[in-house]
This record gives structure tokens, sequence and C-alpha cells, in this order.
């Protein structure tokens, strides 16, 4: 029987993925020193599972990695060796090489043997030589006579493809083996199950083999089973209850039955918590559902002007349709989030390594990992958060001397934090570093020709860090300063309706204030009216709207273009001939101007009329046709018909394009 | 070139065990065209569309299809010829071609029709309104003549702007 195994190696990409991320935590974890056992185990278990994914599905040189890895843990895990520093730095190291081979192993490559040989090589050397206290306990363990092994399977074993006789067999082959079946809990054969396993063994196996040898054959089940592994006593001592289970007695019974009750039944449950879905699949269902909400109002529209008396059964079904339709709409979108913890999870080897580069101490903190976001939302906020922290480290936090100078600890402190709040996701990135230096920013700001006069506030002063081309670092590093800068984080971030506000004070520290949509596939948004088509403006972009009056409007070059607003005058564009609309543009004074605000300016759009407040689900314009300037996106009105999503931010640029043109 | 393309499609077909292909038909004023009708998603009436800003004159807007947003192309304005008002018999020929999905609006549907490949000819070099490059060949049925066309080039053809040729940012 051929089985295509291939189909099934997505799915293990994706395990190795998440067994590379507990392996990558559970390291940091145990470097810290906040780490139990339970973490060393769930590493081990991580790097077990992708050693056996691996070499079930064909990828040999990810399994011998992955191998030497679990030794290492496997003697941390007994306790024959410490892990410091060194052996942390070789496991990291290590398990980089894994994901890196997983992802070429994904693009159907392999990664060139050479470049393993020294990850394999230093992970050698550590296995090769002992610390002191393995070294103590070494020759004792070796000298032992033996082992005497109890194993005692749950009844599933057999349902999980193992053979206990397998096993068996593979022990003899580490020495003499003396072993005991236990058959008392065998029922009688008209109720027995034939895939339940009712026997547990005791084995005395005679011989120098090393307990890992013996531990390795049982690391398939031992999950499914209570093991036990202690040096056989010098030949033969007369305990008493060694001398029970030789004839197999009934005593030993009990000691299955407490056993393997203990640890189990957690991971079964985790298992069964979760199923993995294909993202197309969730789309599709999100999708129908929109479809589903879209009918659902024009229904309503058109059942509007029914007689509540006459219809007064069919009006109860709607108003019912309504409220499911909106909870399943909910449930739907649930779907889709996710906790921030997936995109929070690379940044502690990524602080440790940089500060590790640039000789800091740095403490990072994260907090409310939970709070769940939409996951198209994580995965593009993964570049510019790796941005903001990368700055935050290289230039917020100062030298350890600096800091002791400026009495303040040693190490900084690095906070990162994700919580809901009105609807809205807020991330903030705190350090307590030196803070942005008012003075420098301004000085660099002057030299670039960005600014007349001095901004007054030191918001304003923020802001400038934003400009394209600015950059506070007065070297390129390594680390930052590669031409990538603020300007692009902000253009990220507002591609994500978010906004970023940064609150800094000198010698105190700077902090990040990052507030984000809980979705992109739904925007609040004002629909507004220009001739015969229907805008949306998303409400997170409109600031007010008024009626202008004739005092308001000023001309430039004999057409009304600036507006005067709270005293500022803001830029004038009608929609009508920006989205080409027909018709004649109404006087100015008979429409309405719906001031918005984006990337830190302002126009006023003027519009027919504003028709009202509605959610709306985004569609994308570019995935039949292509992306059209000044437009977000598009959504579907109650009545079926298309309506454009404005994108505030590209109207704006559109607008300082046509001055420099 | 393109009658190396027909040739060898026909080829192709021949080897198939297939020698005849089939079209789907369609009415543009006087003239009678034809589209792979594996091409063709489904035939729908004409809606009223949604503008798109600064676009070409033959690009209608979009329409939604079942919650997809499809861009539709009056193909009579593409090809310059005469303005039909639209009617009820106003048809839209919603296309799948390579992951996307584009409405074209024509007179009606006429037809579907298996061409075997005696039955189509390479396009001659016509000075006409109708871009040739997306003339696959000549259909002949009976004292009729259907014009082939090459769907998906068209529609992927950088002056119809269906898709963002933008590529630098």
């Amino acid at each position: 029987m051929a089985i295509d195994v291939s189909r099934f190696r997505e799915a293990f990409f994706d395990e190795a993925d998440e067994g590379l991320a507990t392996m990558e935590s559970g390291l940091l974890a145990l470097e810290n020193g906040q780490a139990d056992t339970d973490t060393l185990h769930a590493v081990f278990r991580a790097a077990h599972s992708i050693k056996g994914g691996a070499a079930t599905f064909g990828f040999p040189d990810i399994a011998e990695v992955t191998h030497h890895l679990e030794s290492l843990l496997d003697a941390a895990r007994n306790g024959s060796r410490e892990l410091g520093a060194s052996e942390i730095d070789a496991l990291l190291s290590a398990t980089d090489c894994v994901r890196r081979q997983v992802a070429a192993a994904r693009e159907g490559e392999t990664l060139d043997h050479d470049t393993l040989a020294p990850v394999l090589a230093a992970l050698e050397a550590l296995q090769s030589a002992p610390e002191p206290t393995a070294r103590a306990e070494a020759p004792e363990a070796s000298g032992a006579a033996g082992w005497d092994i109890r194993f005692v399977p749950e009844p599933h074993l057999l349902k999980t493809g193992n053979d206990p006789i397998a096993i068996l067999r593979e022990l003899r082959t580490l020495g003499n083996c003396e072993v005991a079946c236990d058959i008392s809990a065998l029922p009688a054969l008209a109720e027995l199950t034939p895939d339940q396993l009712y026997l547990d063994w005791r084995i005395r196996l005679h011989g120098e083999a090393q307990e890992a040898a013996v531990r390795e054959l049982f690391a398939w089940v031992e999950d499914d089973c209570a093991l036990e592994v202690v040096p056989l006593q010098a030949e033969h001592v007369e305990e008493p209850e060694a001398a029970e289970v030789a004839p197999v007695a009934a005593a030993s019974v009990e000691a299955p039955a407490s056993k393997p009750a203990a640890a189990p039944p957690p991971v079964a449950q985790a298992e069964q918590s979760s199923i993995r879905v294909p993202v197309d699949k969730v789309d599709a269902l999100i999708n129908l559902v929109g479809e589903l909400v879209i009918t659902q109002a024009a229904i309503a529209q058109d059942s509007a002007g029914l007689d509540p008396v006459k219809h007064e059964r069919l009006l109860n079904g709607l108003s019912d349709l309504e409220r499911n339709t909106r909870h399943l709409q909910e449930a739907v979108m649930a779907v889709r989030m996710m906790p921030v913890g997936t995109v929070f999870s690379r940044f502690p080897r990524m602080v440790r390594d940089l500060a590790g580069k640039l000789g800091k101490q740095v403490k990072l903190q994260m907090v409310g990992e939970a709070t769940e976001l939409d996951k198209g939302l994580i995965e593009r906020l993964a570049d510019p958060l790796t941005h903001l922290l990368r700055n935050a480290v290289d230039h917020g936090i100062e030298q350890p001397e600096v800091r002791i100078a400026a009495g303040k600890p040693a190490a900084g402190t690095l906070s990162l934090a994700a919580r809901h709040e009105s609807g809205q996701v807020v991330l903030e990135i705190t350090d307590d570093g030196a803070g942005l230096n008012r003075e420098r920013i301004l000085a660099k700001a002057r030299d670039r020709g960005l600014i007349n006069q001095d901004p007054a506030t030191d918001a304003e002063v923020w802001q400038l860090i934003f400009e394209p081309g600015f950059s506070t670092a007065d070297e390129v590093t390594d680390v930052s300063g590669r031409g990538v800068g603020m300007d692009v984080v902000r253009k990220n971030i507002s591609a994500l309706s978010g906004r970023l506000d940064i609150a800094s004070e000198a010698g105190v520290g700077t902090r990040l204030t990052l507030r984000l949509p809980l979705t992109l596939a739904i925007v609040d948004g004002m629909q507004v009216a220009v001739g015969d088509q229907i805008f949306v403006l998303p409400l997170g972009d409109v600031i007010e709207s008024m009626q202008p009056q004739p005092a308001d409007i000023e001309g430039v070059g004999g057409r009304p273009s600036l507006l005067r607003m709270r005293g500022e005058f803001v830029p004038i564009v009608e929609l009508r001939s920006r989205f080409g609309v027909g018709g004649e543009q109404p006087p100015l004074t008979e429409a309405i101007a719906v001031l918005v605000e984006a990337e830190g300016r302002r126009v006023a759009l003027v519009v027919d009329a504003l028709i009202g407040q509605q959610q709306a689900v985004v569609k994308s314009l570019a995935s039949n046709f292509r992306r059209v300037d000044g437009v977000a996106g598009a959504t579907i009105l109650g009545d079926g018909r298309v309506a454009l999503i404005l994108d505030a931010a590209d109207i704006v640029r559109g607008l300082s394009r046509a001055q420099a043109a | 070139m393109q009658a190396q393309a027909v040739a060898e499609r026909a080829i192709e077909d021949a080897e198939a065990g297939n020698a005849s292909r089939e079209f789907l038909t369609f009415v543009l004023g006087e003239e009678e065209y034809g589209v792979d009708i594996l091409k063709v998603q489904e035939i729908r009436g004409y809606d009223t569309v949604t503008r798109i800003p600064e676009a070409p004159e033959f690009l209608k807007g979009v329409v939604n299809l079942r919650g997809t947003i499809v861009p539709v192309i009056d193909l009579r304005l593409k090809f310059h010829l005469s303005r039909a008002d639209y009617d009820a018999f106003t048809v839209m020929i919603v296309l799948n071609l390579a992951e996307r999905v584009v409405g074209v609006v024509v007179d009606r549907v006429s037809d579907v029709m298996a061409l075997g490949s005696d039955q189509i000819f390479d396009p001659p070099e016509f000075g006409s309104t109708v871009d040739t490059a997306f003339i696959t060949g000549l259909g002949s049925v009976e004292d009729r003549m259907l014009i082939l066309l090459d769907i998906e080039g068209l529609m992927r053809s950088r002056e119809m702007q269906l898709i963002d040729h933008a590529i630098q940012q």
C-alpha cells in the first residue's frame, strides 16, 4: 500500500514551526532561570516530535540535528548535566539551524551539509565532554550491573501504533534481559477488547547499557506509559518488592492504576481543544457570512414598508434572522482571531541577541500576549514591531555603565504590552532608556530642511522622526540605520489602519503607543453620497463634518481651495472631480465638508450629503481588478451595489504630489 | 506566430482524439464572436455598476457577484463599435481567467458551438478597429463567420488596466 506522505508534509512543517517556537521560548526561559522541569520536558518533547516527524516524512538531515539536540536535552532532563550558558547557546543555534532546515525543506530544498557541520560539532562536543556533575554520576551509572525497568503501558498504547514487543526486542540488544509479564489485569476472553493492552512488564536488564540508551527505546511511548528505570541493585539484593514481582504477584497491579493516571490527561485535552484549518477555508466562510449579512440587510430594507400587523410573524422572523446573522458574523470573525503572543514569541530571542551584540543588558517583559487580533493583522505587525523594538534596544537603552552613572539599574527594561481598548487593540512598547533627544532631532530636521520654524510642543518634535530619510542614529550600525526608517514603520502601520503615538522624556524613557483596529475585514464606515454614487469613509479617519459658510472658504487662483476650520486652513478636495463622478458640483455652501486626517495631515472632502454610519465588510478590489488610487477597497451595500471605501492617507498623499508637480 | 499557435492547438486537439473545441458565441453589433467555453463561468443580466475613478470608458466599473467584486468591460466600447443602448437583452458573460473573474458586456449571447479544426482558419491581415493581436482565428459555420478571441490575452493586456502593472513601488 503506497501512502503519499507528501500531503502530510505541510502539517509537519506547521508543527515543526510550533515546536521550534516552543523550544526557543523554553530555552530562553531556562536561561533566565524562569523555568521549571515542565519547561525542560516541553522543550524535549518538541525536539522529539520534530525528530520523529522529520524521520517519517523523509528529512533525514533535520532528524540528525534534532537527534543531537534531543540527546543533550535528555541528559539535562534526567539530571546528568546542567544547562549552562554554553549549552543554551549551542541549543539555540541548533534550533535556528533546524528552523532554516525546515524553511528549506518547505521550498523543496535541502540545506547544504557543510552549514550544518559547525552546529553538529558544537552539540557533539558538549555531549562528549560532560560537565563535572555529570562525570561524577556517570561512572556510577555505567558501573551499575544493569537496570530494573518497570514498563506499564496505558491500555490504549496499541492504538497509537506502538508495539511493546518491538520495544522489548530492542531492549534485548542492550544486554541480557529477564522479563516478567504481569497478566493479572487480563480479563476473561469474552470481555477482552483486542485493541486494548492489559499487560505490563518488569524487566531486569543486565549489562553496561547507559540509562539514556534505555530511555531512548521508550521515547516514542513515553506519554503513553509509566516508566521507571532504576539501577539494578548489586546482584539480587533481597528487596521485598523484588521478591514479590518475580512470581507475578497480584500486589503489583495496584501500581499501574495509580501511576499513569497522573501525567497524560492534559496532553490529550490540549489536542482535542483545537483543530488546524487552512486559512482559505476560513476566508470562504467569512465571505459567505458577509454575503448573508448583505442579503439580510437587503431583506430588512425591502420589508421595512410592510404592515406590521398583517405581517407580524414574518417581521418577527426577520428580526430573529437579523440577530442570528449578527451573532454568526461575530462568531465567524472570532475564528480568525489569534493571540498576539504568536508574533510576540519571536522577540525575546531577538532582544537577547541584539543586546548581546551591543553589549547592553535588556530585560524584556511581555504583557497581554493572550490579547486577540485578526490573523491577517498579526502577520503584518511583525515587521513594524521588530523595527520598533530594535530601535528601542539600539537607540533607547543605554550601555550599562551609562545607566549606572545615571543612577539606573544596569539592565534596561523593555516592555511590550497588548490590550483591548474600546474596540481597538493597543500595543505599547516602553523602555526606560535615554528618551528622545529634542535638540538633536530639531538640529537634524533643520539640517535636512524638514522644518522652517521650530515646532512648539514635544509631540510635534517627535513626529519629525517619521519624516522620510530621518534617522536619529549618528552612524549607521549593523543593527539599525540601514535605510529603513520610522517613515516606513508608520506607512506600514497606517496601511493597517493603525496609529502610532510617541511619548518620551529625556533620561526617563520612551513609550510608543500603537492603536489598531481588531480586524481589517470589517471597517466602521461613514457613508457619503456624491451624485449617484456612495462612498464609504473609514470612521477612524473622520474628525468632523460641517456645512461650510461663505466666510470659511478661501480661494487660491480663483478656485475655492482652502477651508477655514477651527482656525486652521485645510485644503479642499471635491470628491466629485477627484473620483470622476458625473454632475455639477453644487456650491460649496450647500455641500458638506468632511474633515479627515491621515499621516498627520488634514483635508476637507466635499460631498453632497452624509448618509450614515454603518459597518462595512471590506472586499478587495485588487483580487480581480487592480489597486485604485485613493481607494482602500470596496464593500457591498444593503441593496447589493458596490461602494468604494476611500483611503484618506492615499488622498492626502495624492494632494501633496499634485502640489509638488 | 498566431497561425502557429492555432496550428499547434489543432495538432494537440487531434492528438487528444478531440478534434473539435467548443465556443460560446455572442453578438456585438453586426459581428459574431466566440470565446473558449472553458473560460466562461456564467451568464448574467446586466446590473448597475459602480464606476471606478480614472478608468477608461470601456471599463464600466465593478459589480457585486455574490460577494466578489468583479470588474465589467464593455466589449463594444473596447472594440470601438457603435454604441448600443443597454436593454433587456444586454447580458454579461462572466469569465474566469487565470485566478481572476471579469465580466464582459455583450449585446446578446447566441450559441454554444463545437468547431472542428477544419472549421478554424488563421486570421488574415486586416486593418480593423479590432486589435488583431487578440484574434486567434476565424471560425466558419455554414455561412456564418465567427471571430475567435483570445479573451485571456485581451484581458491581460496592459491597455485594459485590469491588472496592476505597477511592479515597482
